[in-house]
């Protein structure tokens, strides 16, 4: 068989096991993707707008412009990964279509379906989703999802959201794998997931797919904190191009996110950069504003 | 990294992570594993391995360059982003990307000898591909003769990840050959 098989599980979650340990940042265009590869980002997020404007400025948001896009691929040689809308299976064909390394189904963009999410399995380029606790997981790797990231509130600069949901997962995989065989049955009812799949996790003692957080990191102590609670790395969104100096900020949150058990090095490198992103505390945030809400 | 130490613990070889320069002393061997290559050269100049790790290659320590790894220790780059360098070791020319973006990405088996028995299996993830081998055996082929692996002294690179497909045979090679070859 010296035949080429593309879009396999393997390839798809490979790329994912290739940006473990890195920080994947949101860009809006070209310039902001070149200082995010040059600050050692393993990999660029395209989007409209990021997530601090989309809740100042409000409407819907949707996938970017087919140009920036473009763009943005032409001008980096990092991975380059865009966002579309939750169900918007279009959406999602468009990018492929532009031949993005990774679409994010992502709940910072107006949701598309409020029923489905897009069904992942007949797409080769692969895919990562959002999730606020181990079901929500589950499902979208059901789905087909190749990747996980915890939501976190995008846009606020405020880490507690993503604290609370990457605690969440981990706790709630500790949990699993503390139940004896007969109580998974139970399990997978509970978490909406598949017996099959809910054995797996509680016999590795982890997801099958990497498991990245999102979702208000604005700060290389926020991103090491993450890396310490047991991320495989870290999306950064408004946190560095909505900060005092991006260039500098973008370097350092990368070290942090490297060297995330040396204090020392957090020190260092959180040393004269500026200011941080104003941030907006959730607890602030009206319901039907918290974006971590979309997606079930 | 994970997925080479599963194939060293599954061939019973103690390992550790080499992140700082101290970490480099008393090992007999090294793989760089994947990842992005232009992020690796960063953050090998600022946490400082860079120049011993380009010593103890230059010194005899043998070295086993998957993806990214092989990228670090070829002499030359096509397709390096401004100021990308390398550690070097393998005098090929190296084409980042060759293949194009993950939509290209693919399994497959491929043909490498120096192993014997089947083919090996292999993913490519937007992968790298030989272009220019001046001193180097080549050590893998694709079907179309497109070269993925060659090796020069204890420097071995490959363009493909074996180590995501339950492969071992590639690891159990160079620690037979490469890694015990230096001990002798």
């Amino acid at each position: 068989m010296a035949e080429k098989t593309v879009g396999t599980p393997l390839v798809k979650s490979g790329l994912a096991e290739m940006l473990k340990g890195g920080v994947i940042m949101d860009v809006v265009n070209a310039e902001q993707a070149k200082i995010a590869e040059d600050a050692g980002a393993v990999a660029v997020m395209a989007l409209e707008r990021v997530p601090a404007d989309i809740r100042s400025q409000g409407g819907v948001a949707r996938m970017s412009d087919p140009d920036l896009i473009d763009q943005i691929i032409a001008t980096v040689s990092i991975p380059v990964m865009a966002k579309a809308r939750i169900g918007h299976f279009v959406e999602a064909q468009v990018l492929q279509s532009l031949g993005v390394d990774y679409i994010d189904e992502s709940e910072v963009l107006s949701p598309a379906d409020y029923v489905n999410h897009i069904d992942k399995w007949p797409f080769t380029v692969p895919f990562v989703c959002g999730a606020t606790n181990l079901g929500e997981a589950l499902r979208r790797i059901t789905e087909g999802a190749s990747m996980i990231r915890s939501k976190g509130e995008a846009g606020t600069g405020d880490v507690s959201e993503a604290t609370k949901h990457i605690r969440t997962i981990r706790g709630e995989i500790a949990a699993l794998s503390a139940k004896s065989e007969d109580e998974l049955y139970v399990a997978a009812k509970e978490l909406q997931a598949p017996l099959e799949l809910v054995r797996q996790v509680a016999r590795d003692k982890k997801l099958p797919v990497v498991l990245f957080v999102a979702g208000g990191v604005a700060t290389p102590a926020d991103a090491a904190m993450m890396m310490q609670l047991g991320a495989d790395g870290v999306f950064v969104g408004s946190g560095v191009f909505k900060s005092g100096n991006p260039v500098e900020r973008a370097k350092a949150i990368v070290k942090a996110t490297t060297a995330y058990t040396d204090a020392k090095v957090i020190a260092d490198v959180s040393r004269g950069l500026g200011e941080a992103m104003v941030g907006i505390n959730v607890s602030d945030l009206p319901a039907p504003h918290r974006l971590s809400e979309r997606g079930w | 990294m994970r997925e080479h130490e599963l194939v060293l613990e599954e061939l019973g070889v103690s390992h550790r992570q080499v992140r700082t320069p101290s970490d480099l002393v008393g090992i007999d061997g090294i793989i760089i594993p994947g990842g992005e290559s232009s992020v690796i050269d960063k953050l090998s100049r600022i946490f400082e391995v860079r120049e011993p790790l380009i010593s103890a290659i230059a010194g005899g320590l043998p070295v086993l360059g998957t993806c990214a790894g092989l990228i670090l220790l070829s002499n030359s780059v096509i397709g390096a982003i401004e100021g990308q360098q390398t550690f070097g070791g393998l005098d090929v020319a190296v084409e980042r990307n060759a293949f194009g973006g993950q939509v290209e990405s693919f399994e497959t088996a491929i043909d490498m000898p120096v192993i014997g028995g089947a083919s090996v299996k292999a993913a490519f993830i937007r992968a790298p591909l030989i272009r220019d081998v001046r001193e180097c055996e080549v050590i893998a082929t694709l079907t179309n003769g497109d070269i993925v692996g060659v090796r020069s002294g204890n420097c071995v690179g490959i363009s493909f990840h074996p180590e995501l497909v339950g492969e071992s045979r590639v690891h159990a090679w160079w620690l037979d050959t490469v890694v015990a070859g230096a001990q002798r």
